[in-house]
């Protein structure tokens, strides 16, 4: 159970958060994006192992999305910040 | 000669005697027993049953490495089919019974199946029932395996859950987690300290000791009354089976008899900052030819047994070992009167050998056991070289009760292992020792090899010192002494004897012999971790604590390669079982997700509304008249609303508000339809895509105002779309000024519905809704009875409908209301049932019942968005792949059986008859009978359906062999036109 520090409230318990994967930047407009630009935004994604950049929700707490590093292989919380800005 | 219970002695209570039986035999025990004991002191011998063999098994250890004594336990009304009987505390009116053997352990049916054993290797069930194991699995289910459970009983035992934070959790409240204890206590630091057993004190309950000038266990006292009086919180009977990540744990507190509605078993979740790991060991067997027979046990076993009860295991005694340990027990055992003989394999005899010599003990130097003889329990032991080939090898034929091995120990370094830290193979001991700590633990005593007392309550000292220092304190009380004893020698490895052919068993729950896994290093299941799988050697609820390294060793022998170069299998939690009743806790029934209830609850319970549970809110599922089946309720129902006027709480229905300039705009990126050109008062059916253009929600808007729409998703996914709007709103376009509430709860919402909808409800409200002043996929806000609230003309059931919502607090009064106005004309209240067949009569689609993960837009013959709006909204470009625009995706269809009274089964799939077999075409994914058409529809999605409607095709629909022929239609089966609908 990982102690996941939420930018807006502090360390909280890892029930409390939901997991939403890695960020990845989304391809527009339409029109122009190429079939397997979409396929590699919708299905693919690095799957590092080691500090990993994800985006989680304090969903049980204030709601609030935001952007953590992760290490896979330690499951150490490296940092955690505001979508776009400072911890 | 079986055990005893000796005159004196024992941390036993006599004067609490508790009476309990054993396959219905009524037999005794004191209070401070534990099953596994009390089964001992009354002579009981065969606990149990091989897992594979039905070999005869007996207690073999003392504590949770107990591999044979699994059994079926009954007390206070409760039920547990696989208690673990060394670790079970006794109590008054337990009732105990073997488990995998019938009728019981002693005249098991199948214990004839070890004749066959030659034919049942390792491997020997994959090999002959593979692929067909779903044949055999049941028989060989019955006479494999341990408990079974009683009829689907529930579990009647309460459980609960704690949580707590720690400056510093001790694990082990043995001799080296006391000293840590007491140094971190001293620095003022919030010390948790917890042992699996009902005493603190671990090996001082059973060995000989002197710290700090008293004996061990009155130190063990004294320091468990300080450590209390310092605040320590103190957790005996917790098992810390546990380590997660960031510091935290999982502890199982056994908290015994208590009176009804207690919880017995209490689950601890603990985040401490630092961990002292002071886990001890566990002793290994020395493996040899049948020492599976009941009387082999654990040295260090025995030893318990005779400190700790007061039981002696029995009066003839052979010591097989390997290492010094084993003559601790040795001694104690004669001392107590047990005529002894040591069968030690190291060809020169050890120093305390001599200690032994003057006692009175044999001691055969270069010895190992060939052979143990005796029905259901060992009588006679068969002594020989080390070194021998051949139980033929035997130089002597000794009497004995028991055999007691001890083939090194193993440290406990589960915790440390599941915290990632590394272990290495130390030869000089011959164990998996602990490289370093990991970050935030500290670890102490036998668990890091320390195999005297001095250095265990040395080591546990400094760990409390590396607790107290990281967290920066200081510690200044001096660590506990105990008198130095001369240096032990050596222990010599050794993991079989060298006699081919002959079953020396390694582990004992699971039947897994030394040839067992020299057949799987033939089969080049050279890795352990695929040993484990092939053979299943360490698996079940012991998890080889007592086999796993005795089995890698002879897999290293086997393979030729060293011990480390074979390693361990991971260790995993839990470290001993935890039952699921711990794991749920409170967490079950309505405690686990609470029932949504409506605001007019009682009113349709006091109707007759037969309420059934949908997606979490607790809904009337039809209203069930006297003499009526609820099929009969259901089409009355439906019949009512199509020909007078129905009234249908719709309070369930997600109700989410979208303020802010910015609501127009983002909303469209959101949905698939448009809703920046919806005008205020008017309501719009939209469909709410994932990225990847599945439909993943249906609903109406409605726009309040420029600045504020107010959404209405399915009931069951109201919480998931507000997630969804919340994610993309911060997580994409976060500068866009709107914002979302959810206010589902603060309104009841009633559907009036059917063609006297109208007249019903004109005089009862302020609201104009004339056909023309508020036609279809309108709303208006006014009173209703006097009340604010807002009438929308939306329909779910094709009929000319009025959804009239009120603040939920009026919901209750407006129901009893519409019911007494609807008198006159009729009204009927209806139920979801009723509303799935009204709108399946219209061709609606219900969101996860004609739709599923694969479902587009189009599918559903909704692609005009897609064509008319521009803006990039959520799953737009997955429409345009080519997968999205195939001619030969299944799309939505109606379907009408030719055999009006036949109703397809929903699954049942289209099928293509082809040469190589069937195809399916799609599947049924709605059907019912039509009050409407008077006969059975069915809605569907079929591959190219709607050419087929077009050419007015055929298919034949396919159920569990089942056939039957429909024609495929238009989905929408009443008022085509829409002219009762807009009416
Ligand atoms: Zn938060």
């Amino acid at each position: 159970m990982l102690l996941i520090p939420c930018p807006w409230c502090g360390p909280r318990d890892e029930p409390e958060f939901s997991f939403g994967g890695e960020p990845v930047a989304r391809p527009v407009p339409a029109e122009r994006v190429s079939d397997a630009e979409w396929a590699d935004y919708l299905y693919f994604r690095d799957n590092d192992k080691g500090p990993h950049t994800e985006i989680w929700c304090h969903s049980g707490g204030c709601g609030q999305w935001f952007v953590m590093e992760r290490d896979t292989l330690t499951h150490a919380v490296l940092s955690a910040r505001k979508p776009g800005g400072a911890a | 000669m079986t055990a005893r219970r000796l005159a004196e002695g024992g941390r036993i209570d006599r004067a609490s005697v508790l009476p309990f039986t054993w396959h219905g035999a009524k037999l005794s025990g004191f209070a401070g027993d534990t099953l596994a004991s009390a089964l001992l002191a009354n002579g009981v011998k065969v606990v149990g049953r091989g897992f594979k063999y039905h070999r005869a098994r007996g207690i073999f250890a003392a504590w949770v490495e107990e591999p044979n004594a699994i059994l079926d336990l009954q007390w206070n009304g409760h039920h547990d089919p696989n208690a673990r009987a060394t670790t079970v505390a006794l109590r008054a009116g337990m009732a105990a019974r073997g488990v995998n053997a019938r009728p019981d352990v002693d005249r098991d049916i199948y214990r004839g199946i070890d004749l066959l054993q030659r034919f049942l290797p390792a491997g020997f069930y994959y090999k002959t029932f593979f692929p067909n194991w779903h044949r055999y699995e049941p028989r060989i289910r019955e006479m494999a395996g341990l408990g079974r459970l009683r009829g689907g009983a529930p579990d009647t035992r309460q459980y609960e859950a704690r949580h707590a934070h720690a400056d510093v959790l001790i694990v082990g409240g043995g001799p080296a987690g006391l000293a840590a204890a007491r140094a971190a206590a001293s620095a003022g630091l919030s010390v948790l300290l917890a042992d699996d057993r009902r005493e603190f004190g671990g090996s001082l309950l059973w060995q000989d000791a002197t710290i700090d000038d008293q004996s061990g266990m009155a130190w063990a006292a004294a320091t468990v009354r300080d450590l209390a009086g310092a605040g320590v919180r103190l957790l005996p009977d917790t098992t810390v089976f546990g380590a997660y990540d960031d510091g935290s744990f999982g502890l199982l507190e056994r908290r015994g008899a208590a009176p009804a509605g207690w919880a017995e078993d209490r689950l601890w979740t603990v985040r401490a900052r630092h961990a002292v790991l002071a886990t001890g060991s566990i002793e290994r067997p020395l493996v040899f030819p049948h020492n599976d027979r009941p009387g082999v046990m654990l040295a260090s076993a025995a030893l318990q047994y005779l400190r700790q009860y007061s039981v002696l295991v029995a009066d003839e005694i052979v010591v097989a070992t390997n290492n010094d340990s084993a003559y601790t027990a040795a001694l104690a055992l004669r001392d107590a009167g047990a005529t002894v003989t040591v069968a030690d394999v190291r060809p020169a005899p050890p120093a305390i050998a001599h200690a032994a010599i003057d006692a009175g003990i044999r001691v055969l130097p270069g010895s190992v056991v060939l052979h143990t003889i005796g029905r259901d329990g060992v009588r006679l032991v068969d002594i020989g070289p080390a070194d021998a080939t051949s139980a033929r090898a035997a130089t002597l034929r000794v009497p004995a009760g028991a055999v007691l091995v001890s083939g090194g120990h193993a440290p406990a370094v589960h915790l440390h292992s599941q915290s990632r830290g590394k272990l290495r193979w130390d030869d000089a001991s011959a164990m998996f020792l602990p490289v370093a700590a990991v970050t935030g633990q500290s670890l102490a005593g036998a668990m890091t090899g320390e195999q005297t007392l001095a250095g265990a309550l040395a080591s546990g000292h400094r760990a409390g010192v590396a607790a107290a220092s990281a967290l920066d304190r200081g510690v200044a009380i001096p660590a506990p002494t105990t008198p130095r004893l001369p240096a032990s020698d050596p222990i010599q490895p050794y993991w079989c004897v060298p006699i081919k052919g002959a079953r020396q068993w390694l582990d004992l729950q699971n039947d897994v012999a030394v040839k067992d896994v020299r057949l799987a290093a033939r089969e080049n299941y050279s890795s352990v971790e695929h040993l484990k799988r092939y053979t299943t050697l360490g698996m079940a609820t012991d998890q080889g604590k007592t086999s796993n390294v005795n089995g890698l060793a002879i897999l290293a022998d086997a393979t030729g390669r060293r011990i480390p170069e074979v390693g361990t299998t991971t260790f995993r939690p839990p470290y001993t079982p935890v039952t699921l009743g711990a794991l749920a806790g409170m967490r079950h029934g309505a405690l686990y997700a609470p029932w949504r209830h409506l605001p007019a609850h009682a009113e349709h319970v006091e109707r007759g509304a037969e309420m059934r549970e949908y997606g979490g809110w607790w809904r009337p599922a039809c209203y069930t008249r006297a003499s009526e089946t609820p099929a009969q309720a259901i089409q009355r129902e439906a019949a009512a609303v199509r020909q007078g006027v129905g009234l249908f709480d719709g309070s369930s229905l997600g109700k989410i508000v979208v303020d802010g300039p910015d609501a127009a705009a983002f909303l469209n990126l959101l949905y698939y339809n448009d809703l920046a050109n919806l005008k205020p008062g008017r309501l719009r059916y939209v469909l709410l895509l994932r990225e990847n253009g599945v439909v993943y929600d249906d609903g109406v808007v409605a726009r309040v105002g420029p600045e504020r729409y107010q959404l209405s998703p399915s009931s069951s996914h109201t919480a998931g779309v507000l997630a969804m709007l919340e994610a993309w709103h911060q997580t994409e376009y976060p500068t866009m000024r709107v914002a979302f509430h959810d206010v589902t709860g603060a309104w009841a919402t009633f559907a009036v519905s059917g063609p006297r909808a109208r007249d019903m409800l004109s005089p009862l409200t302020g609201i104009d809704i004339a056909a023309d002043a508020l036609p279809h996929m309108t709303f208006a806000d006014g009173t209703i009875l006097g009340i604010a609230g807002r009438i929308a003309r939306v329909s779910f059931t094709g009929e000319r409908s009025y959804e009239v919502s009120v603040p939920a607090g009026y919901g209750p009064a407006l129901w009893r209301r519409l019911m007494q106005a609807g008198g006159d004309f009729g009204i009927t209240p209806y139920g979801i049932e009723a509303l799935s067949v009204l709108r399946a009569e219209k061709g609606y689609i219900l969101i996860g019942t004609d739709t599923d993960g694969m479902t587009l837009p189009d599918d559903l013959g909704m692609a005009g968005p897609l064509r008319a709006k521009k803006v990039d909204f959520v799953g737009r470009r997955s429409l345009l792949t080519p997968d999205a625009v195939r001619p030969d995706r299944r799309q939505f269809v109606g379907l009408l059986p030719l055999d009006p009274n036949a109703v397809p089964h929903p699954g049942a799939h289209a099928i293509e008859r082809r040469a190589d077999g069937m195809r399916s075409l799609g599947w049924v994914t709605s059907a019912c009978h039509s009050p409407a058409l008077g006969r059975s529809i069915a809605l569907g999605m079929i591959a190219r359906g709607r050419s087929l409607i077009e050419s007015g095709g055929e298919v034949e629909l396919f159920h569990l062999g089942q056939t039957m022929r429909a024609r495929v239609v238009s989905p929408v089966f009443h008022d085509p036109a829409g002219e009762k609908l807009h009416g």
